[in-house]
């Protein structure tokens, strides 16, 4: 009978072995480029330097369609983040060129003579706003796409990978004991860098860009960043590939604003709990001694 | 709870309170003297470490609920307020939304423990079928709580889920969607839809807090099962819960807590879906619609069927099944321990679990239909083939005459059987 038993495992296995191959068939297949951030891992903390660099790509590229609404102005000031002096951050609010609706002024009125709406200078306390007042506006002005926004970004996509079962399990186990948790991030950096000519056998809709990372190839977005004129930062150096890597690193801080902290407390609770572990061991113990040990 | 009580009042006052409320007798002989099997391993910890899971949901859940909005323009928002703005929100939701997956992990170790040392069987049935209750409205509450940050998943996920009502129609036409409706308050998931199911969910823990009252009532009626399946027979064979297995149980739930402060702190959305992360958007429906991944097996079990109708049947029969197992298995050895072909067949339970949480990951085509279909018929082979079938045919191992036998050793001649432990020595250690 045992006999049976184990035949019939055999057979599952067995089974489980040659569907494999077939399990990988199929998807979208690239081979995502795995950015080392400095935020990744159990030690991980945002470099405030690269947080900062980022926010000046954010406002230099990415803002001319995209906005945070979710980030206030304030934050960019909060520690664990760019942590940027509060005068120039109020500066900055009050110049953005998207500025919160202004309330009904002394007359009464909500636009100007001309029929413009009225906005008022942005504080600490709103958010940064994109170009687009809603999605009829942004896609009325984006030829039908809508660009989205950018303040969850980081945490809102990740890499799609369908290895088969096997590799599937290890690499899950691999991540989980590593602490992998920047997909999305790596996501959004091998989308920035992975623009290129569409092949020729590659039918392109009207106004579409070729992006080799995007699922389907076929992106609304322009290429953000440009490989011949970055950006450049105040110490004059800048690469297309160092943008993507600070706007990205930026958005990731965007998504988890507490991500310092609360790795910091990770090493405190777990440190914590291990001391405790060995000592509720050791009196477990002692205690199990009384009764003949077990 | 049950057997003579041996709590004895240290002062008046409580001589006094004790003739009026007996709570503290109660409390004393159900978690203080009550005696426990001294072979439980630690698989036997669960208990306390889901009690603890329980406490843990409520509490963080309802400082959740003072900052959360349960309106479809708002929770999204919601849900990140608290994550930025709100003191330690940062910590506090991913300890409850890892929490739910954490209490998963420790409920299905707490069954696979069950069905592999037969804690099941005569005289447990109760104490079992309450358990499967229990599951029931935890999955209830995990699906509701999982639809409230009102994300992509969320939005689809209740989508998904409450449209299996609709497949009633095939039974009376327009009862399906009747119901759906009424689920949905609405003619689709909506604003109705996600006030009741914030509702709900601050319902249902409560409901289960009173059926595990039950539970536990029902085990210290019956007493812990233990991995030789025998029954307590001689004082030996049992030591008092207090201090021993609370003991045991506060170091295991401690190591319980490294992986789950490990996700709380280090990799909070691990556990959860990227497109969550996107607010719920009815006109954009996502590629792959997946549940939470303590829903995958049943997720596959689902997609397994041909039939929207058998589907559900079988989903819902793949839960509800386990309510039965008490009546399934004919062996009358309980534990697996002494059941050379059941082990077996247990672990390839355990094996067709994970393969079918695999498959529910996976998008619904060749070859995982096929694959899920196979573990579908495993995983209920398991409940209607090997449980009947195998006591029958099986020989049982030479189990040994008492608990006390099994961790001494069996007793030499003369001595007497388990009457090496002197009498008295687990009770009171801590006044030596």
């Amino acid at each position: 009978m045992l006999r049976i038993a184990k035949l019939v495992g055999a057979i599952g296995l067995a089974g489980l072995a040659l569907a494999s191959p077939a399990l990988a068939a199929g998807g979208h297949h690239f081979d995502y480029r795995k950015v080392p951030w400095s935020f990744g891992g159990f030690f991980g903390q945002y470099d405030k330097a690269q947080l900062q660099r980022g926010f000046q790509v954010y406002k230099e590229a990415c803002s001319a369609c995209h906005g945070m609404t979710r980030v206030r102005w304030r934050n960019l000031v909060e520690k664990g983040g760019p942590e940027f002096p509060e005068d120039a951050v109020k500066l900055l609010a009050k110049d953005w060129p998207n500025q919160p609706l202004a309330e009904p002024n002394d007359e009464g009125r909500t636009t100007d003579a001309k029929g413009n709406l009225l906005t008022r200078p942005a504080i600490l306390a709103d958010p940064i706003l994109g170009p687009y007042r809603n999605e009829k506006e942004a896609r009325a002005a984006q030829n039908g796409a809508l660009p989205p926004d950018l303040s969850l970004m980081a945490k809102a996509r990740d890499i799609h990978e369908t290895p088969v079962w096997y590799v599937h399990v290890g690499k899950m186990a691999r991540d989980i004991a590593v602490g992998y948790q920047e997909g999305g991030a790596d996501y959004v950096y091998n989308l920035l860098t992975a623009y290129a000519d569409a092949p020729a056998d590659f039918k392109m809709s009207d106004g579409m860009n070729y992006n080799k990372a995007y699922p389907g190839n076929q992106i609304a977005m322009v290429p953000p960043l440009n490989a011949d004129n970055p950006i450049k930062y105040q110490d004059g150096s800048g690469t297309k590939e160092q943008n993507a890597k600070d706007v990205v690193a930026f958005l990731s801080w965007a998504a988890d604003p507490h991500l310092n902290q609360r790795k910091a407390m990770g090493w405190t609770v777990m440190l914590y709990l291990l001391i405790t572990c060995v000592l509720l061991y050791f009196a477990k113990k002692r205690v199990w001694a009384r009764a003949g040990g077990h | 709870m049950s057997g003579p009580s041996s709590y004895v009042p240290k002062s008046n006052l409580a001589k006094w309170f004790d003739e009026r409320l007996p709570i503290a007798r109660l409390m004393h002989d159900s978690f203080v003297a009550f005696p426990t099997p001294r072979n439980l391993n630690y698989m036997w910890t669960f208990g306390g470490i889901l009690m603890f899971c329980l406490v843990a949901q409520i509490v963080t859940g309802v400082i959740l609920a003072m900052h959360y909005t349960a309106h479809v323009d708002t929770a999204f928002e919601s849900v990140q307020h608290i994550r930025r703005d709100v003191n330690y929100g940062w910590l506090i939701q991913p300890m409850h939304a890892v929490g739910a997956s954490f209490f998963f992990i420790a409920v299905y170790l707490h069954i696979f423990r069950g069905l592999y040392y037969g804690s099941y069987k005569s005289p447990r049935e109760v104490l079992w079928i309450l358990g499967v209750f229990i599951l029931f409205a935890m999955m209830a509450t995990a699906f509701l709580g999982y639809t409230l940050p009102w994300g992509q998943m969320s939005f689809w996920g209740a989508t998904v889920i409450t449209n299996l009502f609709s497949s009633l129609d095939q039974v009376i036409p327009g009862l399906g969607t009747g119901i759906v409706t009424w689920l949905w308050g609405g003619f689709a998931v909506g604003n109705p839809t996600l006030n009741r199911f914030f509702s709900l969910h601050y319902l249902l823990p409560f409901v289960i807090f009173g059926i595990v009252i039950l539970h536990v009532w029902a085990l210290h009626v019956v007493g812990q099962n233990n991995p030789t399946g025998l029954d307590i027979k001689q004082p030996s064979d049992a030591v008092p819960m207090h201090p021993y297995a609370i003991m045991k149980d506060i170091f295991a739930l401690f190591v319980f807590l490294i992986p789950f402060a490990y996700f709380v702190l280090f990799m909070p959305d691990y556990l959860g879906h990227a497109d969550n992360y996107n607010p719920a958007n009815p006109l954009v429906t996502p590629p792959h619609i997946v549940p939470e991944w303590y829903f995958l097996p049943f997720y596959a079990i689902l997609r397994a069927i041909p039939d929207k109708l058998g589907g559900v049947i079988a989903m819902v029969a793949s839960i509800g099944i386990l309510a039965f197992a008490p009546w399934l298995d004919w062996s009358r050895v309980r534990s697996c321990k002494y059941r050379p072909i059941m082990k077996w067949c247990f672990w390839g339970f355990v094996v067709t679990c994970l393969a079918l949480g695999y498959l529910g990951a996976m998008p619904a085509e060749e070859p995982y239909v096929m694959w899920a279909r196979i573990f579908t018929f495993l995983y209920f082979a398991y409940f209607l083939i090997a449980m009947p079938l195998v006591g029958l045919i099986e020989t049982p191992s030479q189990m040994p005459r008492s608990i006390t036998e099994s961790v001494l050793g069996a007793s030499k001649p003369g001595s007497g059987g388990g009457g090496q432990m002197p009498a008295g020595v687990p009770a009171g250690p801590e006044k030596r």
